[in-house]
């Protein structure tokens, strides 16, 4: 039997890598197989410490590649099991074929992605081009804005993944370094409530189950693979409402709120952030800082769930604002594409509603660059140009040396 | 103490293992004359025998193909298909999980499981070869069958490291200026049993009591075993279908599939043949050598034969030395 280490709510002073590894011990997965990258190391090597010390039941599978460390998890999630790993960047990539089998065979699986840029040139400092990648690869997508929020998120995320509408995998991202090695203050739950929370796995069709054996991964040919896909679309939208009810449940469990966006200081806004991440936190002070020094009325929104995503929640936001532009902050980018990804669904949001406002994209961090106090205050008052009618480009770059 | 054990426990006569039911149904898509399917066969019969049941994960290729065609299925036992290169990846957590879920008391206690990686020479020896490392590496307890059929033969008989030099592939076809493959027929086993594992065989249906012993012993082996079994195509190496088993006999007796394994370090050959054929009779009945019988290519033959007898005289060495050791 484990020990209970945490026995009631306590503040620590945590990295996200720290939190997240924290998170998983108290859900105690039955498998974790995962491959060591920067910045993720840290979080693999504080999970194998569980593991060398008790801690964990887990079954610890240290594979030779992110590949076999997805693989892994679809086999053991496929038997029954509840399957956990972690990843960053290129190894995020190097998954990418398997993360689609892992949610077309509908498989809960939980992972942390350490928010890391992409090769070439190779870095491996913080930016979002690794999740948008994988954006359409059928996950559901959560991004963290610091270290407790990825702890709270991947506690929810083993239920939204489990729930029988969605049986879908889930991966939550927090920026590389400033989330994951940074150390903030968290506030741990304690062991038996997390697994009281999480509760226990109901396999389904499970592989192990020899005296009524099952078939994962046949062939669907012309006639039948779309009616698969068909159904992935209809878990991916059940996973809109289950979301918002996990995250409800938190609140009550512990008082802590979740939804699919936070708000701040949009109600009486005129002009209106965009943003996911860690940059969100840098934004909401730099909102504070323009309302009280030049009486700038800024708001933002912060995506929490970018699969599925909430297109009704950002455009509540948006209408109930004094809206004049809008500012989408990218930390990635789609080459050839009109702006960032994220750009691109504020952008489809507006066609939903059939109501349109002015609207620019930065992209800001690519591979670590920093994005300080002074690049928002300069993309705020490129907001209030556009919003005045100057022509703005729809890919602005902050802080870049040109 | 698998080797006691494998001594103690006596496969049925084959009268008796023809009773067990199949647990690779009938209907399914492999071509007339396919080893792949006698080769699954072969298994389920020890593993009844031996009353084990099977959880199968399946590598991109042939056997998945044909196998499970939606809403279609042939197996009547526990079996995934995850991708081309990572059968061992997936039994590996399949593996990880059972150990997890029996610690927890979430399985039943009586029933004998083995976990077995089945892939063809691409999903194996080529793209699925980094997935198969890490496994046999990690220990986890398996078996990994390669059914080799020397080639991409589901697509259309590209070329694989697998496939033997001279062979005729869509990918390195014989032309003007093209005998063929160019390079050897990577030694799989070799590299298998270079991680040190406890079991590694070659193993070739047309022998199948030296299989199903074979078999039984990677049953009974604790950690990762390593199967390379000879897979007959006569779509891809234009031979007959009815003669599958014969061109199977043949790579045995001429020495190019020699059967033999590697048990806790410990080489053996487990067929010698008394008085071994030329390599050029297992060669001539496949079309997929035919020009190395003009005239002008006589010289490969003997190139061929040589490494054949290279490789038999290798084998041969690795048993000495295991002999001397004792």
């Amino acid at each position: 039997m484990r020990p209970e280490l945490i026995k009631e709510v306590t503040y620590v002073p945590y990295s996200g890598n720290m939190a997240a590894a924290e998170a998983m011990r108290q859900i105690n997965p039955d498998v974790v197989a995962a491959y060591p990258i920067t910045p993720q190391t840290e979080l693999m090597q504080f999970f194998a410490d569980f593991v060398a010390n008790g801690l964990v039941d887990s079954e610890y599978i240290p594979v030779e590649s992110e590949h076999s460390a997805m693989s892994a998890c679809v086999g053991a999630a496929a038997a029954g099991s509840r399957a956990m790993t972690a990843t960053a960047g290129p190894g995020l990539a190097y998954m990418w074929e398997v993360l689609g089998i892992a949610s077309g065979m509908r498989l809960p699986i939980v992972m942390t992605v350490v928010n890391r840029a992409l090769s070439a040139p190779i870095n491996i400092h913080g930016d979002q081009s690794d999740m948008m990648g994988a954006r359409d690869q059928g996950w559901i997508m959560l991004f963290s804005e610091n270290a407790e929020e990825q702890y709270d998120n991947l506690i929810q995320a083993i239920r939204i993944a489990e729930d029988e509408r969605t049986r879908l995998p889930v991966m939550v991202g927090m920026d590389g370094f400033v989330i994951s090695h940074a150390i903030e203050r968290v506030r741990l739950l304690p062991d038996r409530a997390v697994e009281e929370f999480v509760g226990e796995l109901k396999p389904m069709y499970p592989l192990l189950d020899v005296d009524n054996p099952v078939t994962h991964g046949a062939v669907a040919m012309t006639d039948s693979y779309m009616e698969f896909k068909r159904q992935q679309r209809e878990a991916m939208t059940n996973a809109y409402k289950v979301i918002k009810e996990v995250g409800e449940a938190f609140e009550e469990a512990f008082g802590r709120k979740y939804e699919h966006i936070e708000t701040y200081k949009t109600e009486d806004a005129d002009y209106i952030l965009v943003i996911t991440g860690s940059a969100a936190g840098t934004a909401k002070y730099v909102v504070d800082k323009l309302r009280e020094e030049k009486s700038i009325k800024a708001g933002l929104i912060k995506i929490r769930t970018f699969r599925p995503f909430p297109y009704n929640d950002v455009m509540d936001a948006i209408e109930a604002s004094n809206c004049k532009a809008i500012g989408i902050f990218d930390r990635a980018e789609t080459f050839g594409g009109a702006s960032g990804p994220l750009f691109e669904e504020v952008a489809t949001t507006q066609y939903l509603r059939r109501k349109y406002y002015p609207m620019t994209g930065f992209i800001y961090g690519l591979g670590g660059r920093d994005t300080n106090v002074n690049h928002i205050e300069e993309a705020i008052d490129k907001l209030m140009r556009l919003a005045a009618g100057e022509e703005i480009p729809l890919v602005n770059y902050l802080n870049l040396k040109e | 103490m698998a080797q006691v054990k494998a001594a103690e426990i006596k496969i049925p006569p084959l009268k008796k293992l023809t009773n067990y039911p199949e647990k690779l149904a009938p209907g399914h898509r492999l071509c007339a004359g396919c080893g792949a399917s006698i080769i699954i066969r072969q298994m389920y019969m020890v593993a009844n025998a031996l009353g084990y049941e099977l959880i199968i994960a399946n590598a991109t290729g042939c056997v998945e193909v044909c196998t499970t065609i939606y809403p279609y299925n042939s197996w009547k036992s526990p079996w995934i298909h995850n991708a081309f290169e990572n059968a061992a990846a997936t039994i590996s957590g399949v593996e990880a999980a059972y150990k997890a879920l029996k610690r927890k008391g979430k399985l039943p206690t009586d029933k004998k499981v083995k976990f077995v990686a089945l892939a063809g020479d691409g999903g194996t020896y080529d793209i699925g070869f980094q997935s198969l490392s890490g496994a046999l590496e990690r220990g986890h307890d398996f078996i990994y069958v390669c059914y080799d059929n020397e080639a991409y033969m589901n697509t259309g008989i590209q070329r694989s490291s697998a496939t033997p030099k001279y062979a005729n592939t869509t990918t390195q076809p014989v032309g003007s200026e093209s005998l063929g493959k160019p390079q050897s027929k990577k030694w799989l086993p070799v590299v298998a049993a270079a991680h040190g594992i406890p079991y590694v065989a070659q193993v070739a249906p047309s022998h199948w009591k030296d299989f199903m012993e074979k078999f039984k012993k990677a049953l009974l082996t604790e950690g990762p075993s390593f199967i390379n079994a000879f897979s007959v195509c006569p779509r891809g190496w234009r031979s007959k279908e009815e003669e599958g088993i014969l061109v199977t006999k043949l790579a045995v007796e001429t020495n190019y599939w020699p059967l033999f394994e590697v048990e806790n370090g410990k080489w053996r050959i487990t067929y010698k043949p008394r008085n071994p054929k030329p390599v050029e009779e297992y060669l001539k009945m496949q079309g997929r050598f035919k020009h190395l019988f003009k005239p002008e290519n006589r010289r490969l033959i003997e190139e061929f034969q040589a490494e054949v007898d290279n490789r038999w005289e290798w084998l041969n060495h690795m048993e000495e030395m295991g002999e001397e050791k004792c």
